[in-house]
């Protein structure tokens, strides 16, 4: 694929208005073609941020009672609504929007006392997703949201008002599909609890990742292969509890040549991971940006076939495809600007949790 | 049953005990024609050939070939100095029946003079579907760069062996708490298969050793016990245990890098092996530890694995055995339930299990099982790689592929499919010289490969056939870089189970179901 990536984060945790990433991502808008846009936004629902935020898309009325059905027996909706949009010329075909905070219910916490809260929420997530029943939960984590439909992504940021809400963290990404149709549920961000990702590329692994994650019990419903990316994510960092820069490792491995240079420590280091975590490399061109709501963490596939540069402006770390997106929105300095080296991710971490609350509480 | 066995190798051999019956209304299988213009009656055909089907008459001064005695195993022409020996198919025309085929008379005509049940080497000949070929590799187009091995990394190295699930870190200071279990490391996804001591000559072993060597893989070393000689390739042999257990010791079992326990050969599935006592001379004796010329006769069944629980105990105590430093592999045949016996040997600690598919090879089986009993290893291997991942059990054992693997796209194909490499076996032996003339069982191999004789065991250069083995591997490793090149892959663990990348043509609906890859024309 094309397709057009960007990223922005606070790392004091001080939120701003969507309208900054709006701009950003539109500016290199020769890289998509107008099949999929989308944003993901962290800090956005500081009411309700103890809750678990579903968005969810309905192919009609009859999926939402549906659904609506089956959240009610396991959660309890705290609030529900349709989520807010305008009317935006070039937005056609779309689906119902609503969105959900929910609390899981103490009777199932109980039923499964095996399972944290975030496995009941995945198991729900992938049960409907995988029902076919014309109902996608686009996004479940925890004071964030994704915002995505099939247009250029100015456009879908304009449908969505981002512009009214603030964050701390923003996720963008334009689409140029090639592979996998262009439908709202496959636009990108992906997200699964407060995991998004935005991807441009294709992956050539994805046979054999998309089936390592199945034997985890993922469920791989949207018809694209960036979906593999974001559930590894889940995989390795909520269920194997590593940390992100051993996950960035398994991912993209060093080479074998390169382990055979390093010191021992290290090698039996990437020996092991590698040995174990064999197909969970992603093989192919891509540049991927990764938030968990706690940091973005952007790189590239193992040759660098696609494009990634960073910045740093004050407590503002930008991530994007192409220089001009993130001169659109900051100005820079020479020397600002720095392209991260294969095999380094670029890393803009909120200074500490604790921060961002204090931010959101005020 | 040994009588029967050599009541029909006596048929092929020929000789006098022909004289029984009055005529054999056998014909032979090939004409060798010589052009008396080119031959130089230097009797090198005469010298070559161990079937004795080149003599020289003193009295007529002249080289006479008897046509029933030829193999069609192309020695002598390869050898002759001036090209003057042709050996083609024999031109009898015999009535033309798509039932009652020349193939099937003969073997008819020869059971009706021996009584002796049909004996033959490598594998099956028959004309099965080859599905291999009906499977078609991926390449990337315009959206994904298609990637050029000799200007960019391309990784092969493949680690056989059980790994855990997931790794664990220390959460202070991220120091792995997890210990990997016993790995083979191979540079290229690609093993040498069992082959005996016995069946093979010693210098093919030596050839096979010193290629593992050299390529960073292994050989295995069949059921047939290893020389003294060899144990310096002990970081690149696979050591069998079976039904035998010839030349089982502890030197055995600590010189090698894995052990491998043989419970079934696809050219055999469900019997055990034979090797005829012509080739059990006073070295095989020694090293198989049952006197000279008699014939080594594996039991079908180990006599101590009744059941799945017996594997278990038989797979732990060569653990116990190897102090847990060494990979467990168990070789079975695919038959029918192979997905189901996967898992079960999975289950019982294996860490490595190896089918053998319906095209295995092997020195000497019975025809009717050859040709008759098994699957075809690609549905195997995809049924035993599905099998496994939806028990989530994949990871806790390796699979290797055997079973008429004949070129580099046959490995990728495999390893796409579920295969973490692949036995060869066939293709190694024709590499050394094998013509696969099929009559590895009569231990009179002219080109010195399957046989003990050493007026023919001389014919093997070890050097030299080591260098065309390490060629054959080279070769294959650069044309699997290739294709993974083109798929824009480059690490063959994105390859293992990548069932995407591969596409059926002219398959039926279930061989797809089966294989689980999607027909050609059909995108993600």
């Amino acid at each position: 694929m094309g397709c057009s990536i960007a990223g922005i984060i606070d790392e004091k945790g001080n939120r701003f208005s969507g309208e900054e990433i709006i701009h950003a991502i539109s500016k290199m808008y020769l890289r998509a073609n107008g099949l999929g846009g989308g944003f993901a936004g962290y800090g956005i629902y500081p009411a309700h941020k103890d809750e678990f935020c579903f968005h969810i898309i309905y192919n009609d009325e009859k999926a939402r009672e549906n659904t609506e059905s089956y959240l009610k027996h396991d959660f309890e909706i705290v609030k529900e609504e349709p989520i807010p949009t305008r009317t935006v010329k070039s937005i056609v075909n779309r689906p119902l929007l609503f969105r959900y905070f929910l609390r899981v219910k103490d009777e199932i916490k109980k039923q499964f006392y095996e399972m944290t809260q975030e496995d009941i929420v995945m198991r729900s997530v992938m049960k409907i997703n995988a029902a076919q029943s014309g109902a996608f939960v686009i996004s479940s984590g925890k004071n964030m949201g994704i915002f995505k439909g099939v247009g250029f992504a100015s456009d879908i940021g304009k449908f969505y008002k981002l512009e009214e809400y603030s964050g701390y963290c923003w996720l963008a990404h334009d689409r140029f599909p090639t592979n996998t149709p262009g439908w709202w549920g496959g636009a990108h961000p992906f997200g699964l609890l407060n995991f998004s990702i935005v991807h441009n590329g294709e992956i050539s692994s994805y046979g054999i990742n998309k089936r390592y994650l199945e034997e985890f019990g993922y469920q791989l419903t949207l018809h694209t292969d960036s979906e593999v990316i974001l559930y590894l994510f889940d995989l390795l960092l909520r269920k194997h509890k590593l940390p992100m820069a051993v996950a960035h490792k398994i991912l993209c491995p060093p080479l074998w040549s390169e382990i055979e240079r390093m010191p021992d420590v290290s090698k039996n280091f990437f020996e092991t991971l590698r040995i174990i975590y064999g197909s969970a490399l992603i093989n192919g061109p891509s540049a991927i940006i990764v938030s968990d709501g706690k940091m973005m963490f952007g790189f590239t596939d193992r040759l660098k076939l696609r494009p990634l540069v960073a910045a740093r402006n004050g407590s503002k770390f930008y991530l994007a495809s192409e220089e001009c997106a993130i001169q659109e929105v900051c100005p820079l300095k020479k020397g600002d600007v720095f392209f991260p080296k294969v095999g380094e991710p670029a890393i803009g971490k909120l200074r500490s949790q604790m921060t961002a609350d204090k931010k959101q509480r005020r | 049953m040994t009588a029967d066995l050599s009541a029909a190798i006596v048929v092929v051999i020929g000789g006098n005990q022909r004289m029984y019956m009055k005529k054999s209304l056998l014909f032979p299988d090939f004409t060798v024609t010589r052009d008396p213009d080119k031959c130089i009656q230097c009797e090198v055909c005469v010298r070559q050939c161990a079937f004795e089907a080149h003599s020289f008459d003193k009295a007529a001064n002249k080289i006479e070939t008897d046509n029933s005695k030829c193999v069609g195993c192309l020695r002598c022409a390869t050898m002759c100095p001036t090209g003057a020996l042709t050996v083609s198919e024999y031109q009898q025309n015999i009535k033309k029946n798509k039932n009652w085929t020349e193939k099937q008379l003969k073997e008819l005509y020869k059971q009706a003079e021996t009584g002796g049940i049909l004996l033959t080497g490598m594998g099956t000949d028959k004309d099965y579907k080859i599905i291999w070929d009906h499977i078609l590799l991926d390449a990337a187009q315009v959206t994904n760069p298609s990637i050029d091995p000799l200007r960019e990394p391309m990784e092969l190295r493949t680690y056989l062996g059980s790994k855990p699930d997931r790794i664990k870190l220390q959460i202070t200071n991220y120091k792995l708490q997890t210990k990997l279990p016993p790995q083979l490391k191979l540079e290229t996804p690609i093993l040498f298969s069992a082959m005996s001591y016995g069946a093979i000559s010693l210098n093919t072993m030596r050839a096979l050793a010193r290629a593992a060597d050299e390529c960073g893989i292994f050989y295995n070393t069949g059921e047939g016990g290893l020389p003294k000689e060899l144990y310096k390739y002990g970081k690149n042999t696979i050591v069998q245990v079976a039904s035998g257990r010839f030349g089982v010791d502890s030197d055995y079992l600590d010189v090698a890098s894995a052990v491998e326990i043989k419970v079934g050969q696809g050219a055999k599935p469900g019997i055990g092996g034979h090797l005829p006592g012509e080739k059990v001379t006073e070295e095989i004796s020694r090293i198989r530890m049952i006197p000279t010329g008699t014939d080594a006769l594996s039991p079908a069944p180990h006599h101590d694995i009744y059941s799945i629980e017996d594997l278990s105990q038989l797979i732990y105590s060569l653990k116990e055995a190897t102090c847990y430093k060494k990979p467990i592999s168990v070789k079975v045949a695919a038959v029918h339930n192979i997905a189901a016996i996967a898992s079960g040997i999975v289950r019982a600690g294996a860490d490595i299990v190896a089918i053998d598919g319906l095209r295995g090879g092997t020195g000497a089986a019975p025809t009717r099982i050859r040709d008759n009993v098994g699957i075809p290893i690609e549905l195997a291997i995809s049924a035993v790689d599905s099998r496994l991942r939806e028990e989530g059990i994949r990871n806790r054992a390796s699979i290797i592929a055997a079973g008429g693997f004949r070129n580099s796209a046959d490995v990728v194909k495999a390893i796409a499919l579920g295969a973490d490499a692949v036995y060869i076996g066939t293709a190694a032996l024709v590499a050394m010289g094998c013509h696969l003339c099929q009559k590895c069982y009569t231990g009179k191999c002219n080109w010195g490969i399957a046989t003990q004789d050493p007026y023919l065991v001389k014919r093997l250069n070890p050097e030299i056939a080591a260098r065309r083995l390490v060629n054959l591997i080279k070769a294959w490793s650069h044309e699997i870089k290739e294709m993974m090149g083109g798929m824009g892959i480059n690490a063959v663990e994105s390859l293992r189970g990548n069932r995407l990348r591969l596409r059926g043509f002219d398959l039926h609906e279930n061989e797809l179901k089966i294989l689980d890859i999607k027909p050609a024309g059909e995108s993600l």
